[in-house]
């Protein structure tokens, strides 16, 4: 491949590089995408959740050909106590039906398909090679090195989608090594359970799915979530913690993964389901702050490399979508007027910071780490909730009155009445 | 309790993947005086996914088979202490599912 230039050159087959090689191809372009894994998903791990909405406008009605495992119908949040928890929740058939509001994946699979479809749109795959780094010449990315022997390959644009870790982003000066804060570390385990069976014990029908966001007792009052997806004959189970708390708890991720599993009010969903794939992953958590350089001469990154993750949310593949479509076209741009400048390309950082993502990024900029330097909102309010929900339902012989003139002095209790105002207000204020 | 999945230890979770692996480590560590000397803590040997990093009395062992390529090593170690490389193209680890 030494001597051929390619207009674009996208390092990594995840969601944000393909959806670039996809939309580059499509209008025509001469599109390389390089993949470090045996194959696209590989390397790729996430708790399973992907929105039709980004796809859907790469790839039209997708679900009726994408390996896609359940739209989900219904999503669940738990605040977890010790021995209880309380349930909330919204589920609607109205994403029972296309276009549906989102579904649960498995990535290998996912991964594969769509890299698949910008192969068909013309994009050149190359699995099994890593790229070293970007080949710089008078300040602008010139092309890549990769660790194939006569490895060097150019183009008039690299994207980079190269992952949480981006090596290569870090190489350019775009961004400093992450810190522990602004990373979470998620360990999951896909377990098998036949159809029938998940549909009884999440109440569902076939051909649809549930999600279970769960706050509280599931990470032992790190900051973070644990999560319980239905696949279609499996579950995804996993629980995710900043690196950060994790380190300061002294906690191993799967001893925290089995807690999960064992825990009294998770283990009737996984009776009996046989484990079938264990995975560890980072996910950007950094959020607005940690957005890194997104563009320079010759080069542009996307999706989890440039942290585009809504924690709040679980938003992520999306997001990587969007990024790698919006950088496409603006390379399409960039081609037609024969300028790959840092100060052409600077559009797709306008068009990314003016779309839903960099505005919802922009929205919850100050959300993980308000959660993370005020641990009270896991570990007093949660089990507060449970408290007065328990105290509230049990039938003693107590007044109602009582037992809420009870419960709203056990509030203030703990930490003062002032204190719990001005924690309301934090709260509202990160997420208003 | 007996009706939960038992993968409880961390062997049957890495026994559920596909490793292919490279003959020569994608981990180094820099300096192993470092862990011996000045890190009384070694959280990696907690906090890594796949229990990498083994303290082995004397010296650090790094496991590099059982990696998860995650970067968590990289980012946690308090005295940077860990040069992070990806494996070789279409080696390390395999992922079926997740």
């Amino acid at each position: 491949m030494a001597n051929h230039k390619f207009d674009v050159i996208v390092v990594g087959a995840g969601p944000a590089g393909t959806a670039c090689a996809l939309t580059a191809a499509k209008a025509g372009l001469d599109v390389l995408l390089i993949e470090r894994g045996e194959y696209p998903g590989a390397k790729n791990v996430m708790g399973g959740v992907l929105y039709r909405k980004q796809l859907e406008e790469l790839v039209p009605e997708f679900w009726n050909e994408a390996p896609v495992e359940r739209p989900i119908v219904e999503q669940r949040f738990w605040m977890l106590g010790e021995e209880s928890l309380f349930d909330m929740g919204y589920k609607g058939m109205e994403w029972s039906q296309a276009p549906y509001n989102n579904f649960t994946v498995l990535r290998a699979k996912f991964d594969q398909w769509f890299a698949g479809k910008a192969m068909e749109a013309g994009a050149i795959l190359v699995t099994e090679t890593v790229v070293k780094e970007c080949l710089v010449e008078n300040g602008k990315v010139i092309g890549v090195r990769t660790d194939r022997p006569d490895g060097d390959v150019y183009a008039d644009v690299v994207v980079l989608a190269d992952g949480v870790n981006s090596l290569l982003g870090k190489q350019l000066g775009f961004h400093k090594e992450l810190k522990p804060e602004e990373v979470a570390l998620a360990a999951m385990e896909v377990l098998d359970l036949p159809a029938e069976r998940i549909e009884d014990r999440f109440r569902l029908e076939p051909n649809q799915g549930c999600t279970v966001e769960i706050f509280g007792d599931g990470t032992k009052g790190i900051v973070g979530t644990a999560f319980l997806y239905t696949n279609k004959d499996s579950i995804n189970i996993g629980v995710g913690t900043t690196l950060s708390g994790l380190i300061k708890s002294r906690m191993r991720p799967y001893d925290l993964l089995e807690y999960v599993k064992n825990h009294s009010m998770i283990r009737p969903y996984i009776k009996d389901a046989k484990p079938a794939e264990y995975a560890a992953h980072l996910i950007p958590e950094g959020g607005y702050n940690s957005i890194p350089k997104l563009v320079g001469n010759g080069v542009m990154v996307c999706g989890d490399a440039a942290q585009l993750v809504n924690g709040i949310h679980r938003e992520g593949s999306n997001m990587a979508m969007t990024s790698g479509r919006l950088a496409a076209e603006t390379i399409c741009l960039a081609k037609q007027a024969n300028d790959f400048s840092e100060n052409m390309l600077d559009s797709y950082r306008k068009n990314l910071m003016n779309s839903f993502v960099g505005r919802d990024l922009e929205k919850y900029k100050n959300a993980t780490h308000t959660f993370e330097n005020y641990p009270q909102y896991f570990n007093e309010y949660i089990p507060f909730v449970n408290r007065a929900a328990s105290e509230f339902f049990t039938v003693d012989g107590t007044p109602k009155r009582d037992k809420q003139k009870k419960i709203m002095s056990s509030m203030f209790e703990g930490r003062g009445k002032w204190a719990t105002i001005q924690d309301l207000y934090r709260a509202w204020k990160v997420m208003k | 309790m007996s009706a939960v999945p038992k993968t409880n230890t961390l062997e049957d979770k890495q026994y559920t993947l596909r490793f292919k692996c490279d003959t020569e480590s994608h981990l180094q560590v820099l300096d192993y005086d470092v862990c011996a000397n000045q890190c009384p803590d070694k959280l990696c040997t907690l906090f890594c996914p796949g229990e990498v990093y083994k303290w082995e009395g004397t010296r650090m062992q790094v496991g590099y088979e059982g990696c998860h390529e995650c970067g968590s090593c990289r980012i946690g170690c308090p005295h940077e202490n860990i040069k992070w490389e990806y494996p070789k193209g279409g080696h390390g680890i395999v992922f079926r599912m997740a």
